[in-house]
């Protein structure tokens, strides 16, 4: 019983440093990328005692941005402003961060670990209605912001914060419709289970990925999933030459360091559920629990540990290259204007979300899938 | 479930739902609510109707009370004193509320246990696919009928709360 | 093992706040907000009760209350909306046009 326990908090806590580490890196992931894309060179300052220079690199400014930003921040003044709602001011950035952290607890990172006589399903929490907690996370994810930019008191907030809000509960709707047809193709809301049903080969190489069978649910869930984050092409919360910062524009330091990590973990969030949704979680491609099975018929046995191993990297690289995706979409799209964001939600993705559902309803009823 | 999360959870719920009708500010009131109905899902999930549950926090805490924050936004409500109304009126909803709340509890804690409370759960209780079933079967009709209700709803709203401008005539482009 | 009158006395005390809110304050949208924390107590009667029957009926019914909760919700924000814009108040008491 208690070793059971200790498993479940070493998992907990594995998840958590993933998200919040992973997070942290994508600040400086960003600004390199969005530097490589303006043709610019990006953080390049505050190398620890010069070493890099030293052996002849070049600097890079990850020290700069992982240690000297979230410095700067937290030694800041935490400045409330006059006739701010106090309480709800100081909890809004954790009513942000809270659901989206919790999310990851039902987001598979691995296959199973046997460790003696031991299963060690490696997932936070095995929960067979995962995609229902998912959506319920995700809507409750709206008050942090809608109440970080009331209680600021400032009217650019409160703007920020309506327009966040009304954005968030369009697209909640496409993402929702989205994960309801994955949810319909594997007929499991069990995220493990997905990830299980994910692996395998059709015609003998390609890979049981949902993205082959899913395409327009991949797609939705990619914008929605993008709107949901508030970043560029979706950023009318946060636009700067529009609404100075939205929501925490009355925030500063390390409350906004919480606001912008939770942006982070969004896009991290996003990564996770599509990489677990359409491209097969932790399965790697010809990898099964006991070895390769390679297209043309060869095997290479693995014991279980290596299989787990390859898993979780294979499941990192994956979310990885999806934030990368989101950042690269992020500089370079302009943003909407916000009648084009509410029609694209409303009469785009919905309808097609709609069509996609019913289609796939077809196709399990008809072809008895 | 067991009796100590229930009762966490119960006065939980009871401070939260009182804190709707004593805060001053509307939004505290909402936030309120919300922390109330995140609980009674929990409860819900607590008594095996996971589905339901997680239904509520979507459905009720997650969209329907966003629909009443935007509206406290656009009346630009702030906080009012706990008044108004009248006196007797006051007292006759206190003391009748201590009645009613009397005679449930009695009532309530009198009741002999359900028949079928010994008869062992099935093992998909409270799954979505059980919920489904029950929906599209003995409830077909009161379900088709709820969309419409909703349909109804939605332009009943949209009818309601369209500003029509002086030029142009009901129904034109507003 | 929590026996379901227990839920039934929780069900009742939050079904009696919420009368109390109706009762008590004249802000309408927080009579609003009242009347849903009482739909939300008979929810959870209803849960409890098919809990201890084992039947999914009383789920189907927590179910419709919520989609109709909000149909509810949609028309009567609208209707607090236009009250709002023609009358420029939010006091129930003061709303007492079609009162005899």
């Amino acid at each position: 019983m208690l070793i059971e326990l200790l498993i479940g908090a070493i998992k907990a806590i594995i998840v958590l440093l993933m998200v919040l580490n992973l997070s942290a890196i994508l600040l400086w992931f960003e600004r390199k990328g969005s530097a490589l894309i303006q043709d610019r060179i990006g953080a390049n300052r505050a190398a620890i005692t010069g070493v890099g220079r030293r052996l002849g690199l070049p600097n890079l400014g990850f020290v700069n941005t992982l240690m000297a930003d979230p410095l700067k921040l937290f030694t800041k003044e935490d400045f409330v402003p006059a006739g701010a709602d106090k309480f709800l001011h100081a909890l809004a950035p954790f009513l942000a961060m809270f659901p989206v952290l919790i999310t990851f607890a039902v987001v598979p990172f691995g296959d199973t670990l046997i460790i003696g006589d031991r299963h060690i399903n490696l997932q936070a929490a095995n929960l067979n209605v995962a995609a229902l907690y998912i959506l319920a996370t995700i809507g409750l994810g709206v008050y942090g912001v809608a109440l970080g930019g009331w209680a600021s008191n400032n009217r650019w907030a409160l703007l920020g914060g309506i327009r966040a809000t009304a954005q968030m509960i369009s697209y909640e709707l496409a993402m929702g419709l989205a994960i309801v047809s994955v949810v319909m193709t594997y007929g499991t809301l069990d995220l493990q289970e997905m990830c299980r049903a994910q692996g395998g080969v059709w015609f003998g190489w390609l890979p049981r990925w949902g993205i082959f069978v899913q395409p327009v649910a991949f797609l939705l869930l990619l914008t929605a999933g993008m709107a949901e984050t508030k970043r560029v092409p979706f950023d009318l919360p946060e636009g700067e030459s529009e609404l100075i910062a939205g929501y925490f524009t009355e925030y500063s330091g390390g409350k906004q360091a919480v606001f912008m990590l939770v942006d982070f973990a969004e896009i991290v969030l996003v990564s996770a559920l599509i990489t677990t949704f359409f491209f097969g979680g932790w399965q790697f491609p010809w990898l099964y629990p006991d070895g390769f099975h390679l297209p043309g018929g060869a095997f290479f046995a693995l014991p279980n540990v290596a299989v787990a191993i390859i898993g979780i990297i294979s499941f990192t690289v994956k979310v990885v290259a999806f934030c990368w995706l989101q950042i690269l979409a992020r500089w370079t799209l302009p943003r909407f204007r916000y009648d084009q964001l509410m029609r694209l939600g409303w009469k785009g993705l919905l309808p097609v979300a709609l069509a996609n559902v019913v289609v796939t309803a077809c196709v399990i009823v008809l072809g008895g899938v | 479930m067991p009796l100590l999360p229930f009762l966490f959870l119960a006065a939980l719920s009871i401070i939260f739902a009182a804190g709707v009708i004593l805060q001053r500010h509307p939004v505290h009131s909402l936030l309120s609510l919300v922390l109330t109905l995140v609980v009674i899902g929990i409860l819900f999930i607590g008594l095996d109707a996971t589905t339901v549950g997680f239904l509520q926090m979507i459905v009720y805490a997650g969209a329907i009370k966003v629909l009443f924050l935007f509206v406290i936004w656009l009346l630009n409500l702030q906080s009012q004193p706990i008044e108004g109304g009248h006196l007797a009126l006051k007292f006759v909803g206190a003391l009748g509320s201590a009645a009613l709340i009397a005679e449930l509890l009695v009532f309530v804690l009198h009741l002999p246990p359900p028949v079928g409370h010994s008869k062992p759960l099935a093992l998909d209780y409270g799954s979505i696919g059980k919920l489904a079933q029950g929906l599209f079967t003995d409830y077909l009709v009161a379900f088709e009928v709820t969309s419409i209700l909703l349909l109804v709803g939605v332009v009943g709203a949209v009818a309601l709360a369209r500003r029509t401008t002086a030029g142009s005539a009901p129904g034109g482009a507003p | 093992m929590v026996p379901p009158s227990y839920f039934m006395g929780l069900s009742a005390v939050l079904f009696c706040i919420g009368v109390l809110g109706v009762l008590l304050r004249r802000n309408i949208i927080i009579i609003f907000m009242s009347i849903e924390l009482m739909l939300n107590a008979v929810n959870l009667a209803f849960v409890a009760l098919s809990r201890a029957w084992g039947n999914v009926d009383g789920q189907a019914i927590v179910f419709f209350v919520m989609t109709v909760a909000a149909a509810e919700a949609a028309v009567g924000l609208g209707i607090i909306l236009m009250i709002f814009r023609n009358r420029e108040t939010v006091n129930a008491d003061e709303i007492n046009l079609m009162r005899w």
